[in-house]
């Protein structure tokens, strides 16, 4: 395991991990910014997060493109990749990389929980796991998107007279959001800020269920009463969300579990729908991969560090740059 | 249980003052006794003796690792949100009314605290959990405030709300006489309005900019703005009682002034420590605060008198209506007719013009006092903090450049930045710290100072963050003492970051030597 460094860098073969500078060869787990930069010589990522990365960046974001499919083998000397589906947003994915018999997974970011926008997390079984820790402390218990998105619908059914902005990623979760309403049987056409737009007709086009959606144009103020809004999370401050009448501001994310967290971003409705593993879920993922060397990414390292150390297995924090907690989507 | 905690879910999410009132009313459609409890609640009435944040963890170590609930706790600031979020979820019980819940846990033997208590809250949700961690904990903290309770109640059933405050603190739990009035079914509760707590008048900052532009000087009268603590004086002729700001009963602490007091009164006045008259220093009088009793040895070493500020009732008379200048001659006469020595007169300053004033409020007695009290010759007694009649007029407050040492996360609403700030002065070559303040700075420099500190952090002692040491504070502080529970020898009195020097080099910073012999101590 010593070939990868705390950069998620293979100086042997010149490979890097989703890299946050312009790179000669790189593994893209998924779409997110924090993630998928633009500048590359080579991007080895699934077909659908490189496709989500020429909507985002231009169809000459990168030099070459290799698409892979999930389970797909690609090797480069004797170093094998294959990727497998994370279920953190559409086309995420681990990484699996096997080296003279050992065998090596990059989570990059993963939900365990299921998701009818993107394909299910499989779990891969390894020596060395490199997991994420958005949210690795054991407050985050994640309720039942089901029951959080209940609110929401119950909330636009009492407030007839308030239109509901709701906060999301626009790469994933908003989506989520959308196919999570339509799984409840919302079937009112959903208003997009205009830079969802290209996101939701590629979901759209790749037949997941996000049901009716328009964008938000200059329409008479009153006509949003009683609809549902969403947006990303920057425009909910911005002056765009003062044009609605009597906005309820509602927000879609694991922070949300946090009430004062949910406050001080004058959140009123928060909603507690994440695309990462819970507490439990990251044990849970741990355990089962039955790694016995456990290196910890972005999020709240120090607990996952601590607990990991209680189980006997060999566990220490891995520091990547440009990567502040509570930024990354 | 359900709807009281999803109230204040609500009410501690929605930044309007209205929507607020709106979601209070909602609730206090029905008048039974889940509201009763409710109300005492939200007026922070209600306490469990034995259930105390000590005791909470305590639990919840039982139920958790340690560390691991430590983490936690740094990381969401708020002991009642943490451990309502990180208690393992059972299966819920059957859901129970706010009254029913708080009585089975009333009749909860102290000594079967241990496995009753974390029962209860194994079969919460977690939003009940934290409802009832908070009510235990006391101190809701949700953006309500009393005043707004009584303005929604009011609104609700058409009464006015000063009707409502005026009869408050002589209503009890559970509220039967104030809701069957609310309801029209009963008169206004009658009280004894002798016997009550009356909600003190209290002052706003004065504006130097706007205000002394605005107001007429000779409309107004100051006083010296004393550094104790705010009381009541209640004296009738069968009984004396004193008590707090905040309408505690604190006359076992005090038993000189009780005992010396006579006559008939209701006396507005601040308590203070020293002998003949001669208030010593804060810290003085620190040694017989948060007492439940105070030993003969301890009133002969630490003396306390009262300094009258004011007279709500004389006799059988209401005064309250009177102007300021009146109710002084009331006060004048109770204290010629029953002269003892714990309570005499606060000094009232003559001055003409706002200039004249300016002089006083710096220069008096040098440090036994705050500033000074500017008030409304006309005022009638009115509580809570009015604007426009009693302003005050604080002393500029001492100021030090220290340099940044420590940075912990806040708690409550700032819980997600570094804002908890220690800073220290030069002790040789290396740094001591002579104090923390969590308050002070813009949201624009939180901002910065979270920056900074997320980005050079330099080593890391569990939620403590140790700092490069670069940056330098302006801290003011309102008094600073000798303290031997401190590696500097000092203790401040209200520290708060003053502003950021950017301009300064950290080797200018002041040694301990200096810091002790600019402030005097020994």
């Amino acid at each position: 395991m010593d070939f990868i460094n705390h950069q998620l860098f293979i100086k042997d073969i010149n490979v890097h991990i989703d890299p946050i500078l312009p790179k000669k060869i790189a593994i893209i787990t998924h779409g997110h910014a924090d993630h998928a930069r633009f500048g590359h010589d080579h991007v080895i990522a699934t077909r659908q997060t490189i496709d989500i990365m020429k909507i985002r960046y231009g169809d000459k974001c990168a030099k070459k493109f290799t698409p892979l499919r999930y389970g797909q083998k690609y090797s480069i000397k004797n170093y094998d990749f294959t990727l497998y589906p994370a279920g953190h947003i559409l086309g995420s994915a681990q990484v699996l990389i096997e080296k003279n018999n050992h065998r090596l997974v990059i989570t990059g970011d993963y939900k365990v929980g299921k998701d009818e926008t993107c394909k299910n997390f499989k779990l891969v079984k390894c020596d060395t796991l490199i997991t994420e820790a958005t949210f690795g402390l054991p407050i985050f218990q994640h309720p039942d998107p089901k029951d959080e998105i209940q609110k929401l619908i119950r909330s636009v059914k009492i407030n007839k007279n308030n239109c509901h902005i709701v906060g999301a990623y626009a790469l994933g979760k908003a989506q989520r959001v959308m196919n999570l309403l339509r799984q409840q049987k919302y079937n009112e056409t959903i208003y997009i800020h205009g830079s969802l737009e290209k996101l939701c007709q590629y979901y759209s086009k790749e037949k997941i269920n996000i049901g009716k959606f328009e964008k938000v144009s200059s329409k008479d103020k009153n006509f949003y009463e009683g609809k549902i809004i969403i947006a990303p999370p920057s425009a909910l401050k911005d002056r765009w969300s003062r044009r609605f009448p009597n906005p309820i501001i509602c927000m879609a994310s694991g922070w949300m579990t946090v009430k004062q967290r949910a406050k001080q971003q004058g959140i009123e409705l928060p909603l507690v729908i994440s695309d990462h593993s819970d507490w439990n879920e990251l044990l849970d993922t741990i355990k089962k991969s039955k790694a016995k060397n456990i290196l910890i990414t972005h999020g709240q390292e120090d607990a996952l560090v601590y607990y990991c150390k209680k189980q006997n297995l060999v566990s220490k924090p891995l520091s990547i740059q440009g990567r502040n907690d509570e930024e990354i989507e | 249980m359900k709807k009281f905690s999803s109230l204040l879910h609500n009410l501690i999410l929605t930044p309007s003052r209205n929507t607020k009132i709106k979601l209070l009313q909602d609730y206090f459609k029905i008048l039974d006794i889940n509201r009763a409890y409710a109300l005492a609640i939200l007026s922070d009435q209600l306490s469990f003796q034995f259930i105390k944040a000590s005791k909470l963890r305590e639990l919840v170590y039982k139920q958790v690792d340690q560390h691991l609930f430590d983490y936690s706790y740094d990381y969401v600031g708020d002991l009642a949100e943490t451990i309502s979020l990180i208690w393992p979820t059972n299966k819920e019980g059957k859901s129970q009314n706010l009254s029913t819940l708080i009585e089975n846990i009333k009749k909860i033997k102290k000594s079967e605290i241990n496995t009753e208590f974390s029962k209860v809250l194994s079969e919460l949700s977690n939003n009940e959990r934290w409802t009832l961690i908070k009510i235990c904990t006391g101190g809701l903290r949700i953006g309500v405030s009393e005043r707004l309770v009584k303005t929604a109640l009011a609104d609700l059933y058409n009464k006015s709300v000063n009707e409502i405050e005026e009869i408050w603190h002589g209503l009890e739990f559970p509220y039967e006489n104030l809701f069957q009035w609310l309801k029209n079914e009963k008169s206004k509760p009658k009280i004894d309005f002798k016997k009550l707590f009356h909600p003190m008048m209290l002052a706003n900052p004065i504006d130097e900019e706007k205000d002394f532009k605005r107001l007429d000087a000779n409309e107004f009268q100051a006083e010296y703005k004393w550094d104790g603590i705010r009381v009541q004086l209640m004296v009738s002729s069968n009984s004396v009682s004193l008590y707090s700001r905040t309408g505690d009963n604190i006359s076992s602490a005090f038993p000189e002034i009780i005992e010396t007091t006579k006559g008939e009164a209701v006396i507005d006045g601040e308590l203070l420590v020293g002998g003949n008259f001669k208030p010593s220093g804060f810290n003085d009088l620190q040694q017989r605060l948060n007492r439940k009793k105070a030993s003969k040895d301890l009133q002969k070493k630490f003396p306390v008198f009262i300094r009258a500020y004011d007279i709500l009732f004389y006799k059988e008379k209401d005064l309250r209506k009177l102007s300021l200048v009146e109710r002084r001659k009331y006060l004048e006469k109770f204290q010629k007719e029953n002269t003892t020595n714990q309570i005499d007169l606060s000094a009232i300053i003559n001055f003409s013009t706002w200039e004249e004033l300016t002089t006083y409020k710096n220069n008096f007695y040098d440090d036994l006092n705050e500033g000074v009290m500017i008030k409304l010759k006309n005022s009638e007694y009115l509580p809570g903090r009015k604007k426009g009649y009693w302003y005050k007029w604080k002393k500029n407050p001492k100021l030090v450049d220290a340099i940044l040492m420590y940075a912990q996360r806040g708690h409550g609403k700032r819980s997600s930045y570094y804002s908890d700030f220690t800073f220290g002065v030069w002790k040789e070559k290396e740094l001591v710290p002579i104090g923390k303040a969590y308050s002070g700075y813009t949201d624009k420099e939180l901002l910065v100072l979270d920056k900074f500190i997320r980005n050079n952090t330099t080593n890391k002692f569990g939620p403590v963050r140790e700092v490069k040491k670069e940056i330098i504070l302006e801290v003011a502080f309102d008094d600073v003492f000798p303290s031997t529970r401190h590696k500097s020898g000092v203790a401040m009195r209200f520290p708060r970051i003053h502003r950021i020097r950017w301009d300064k080099p950290i080797n200018e910073v002041l040694s301990i030597k200096e810091f002790k012999k600019e402030f005097k101590i020994d």
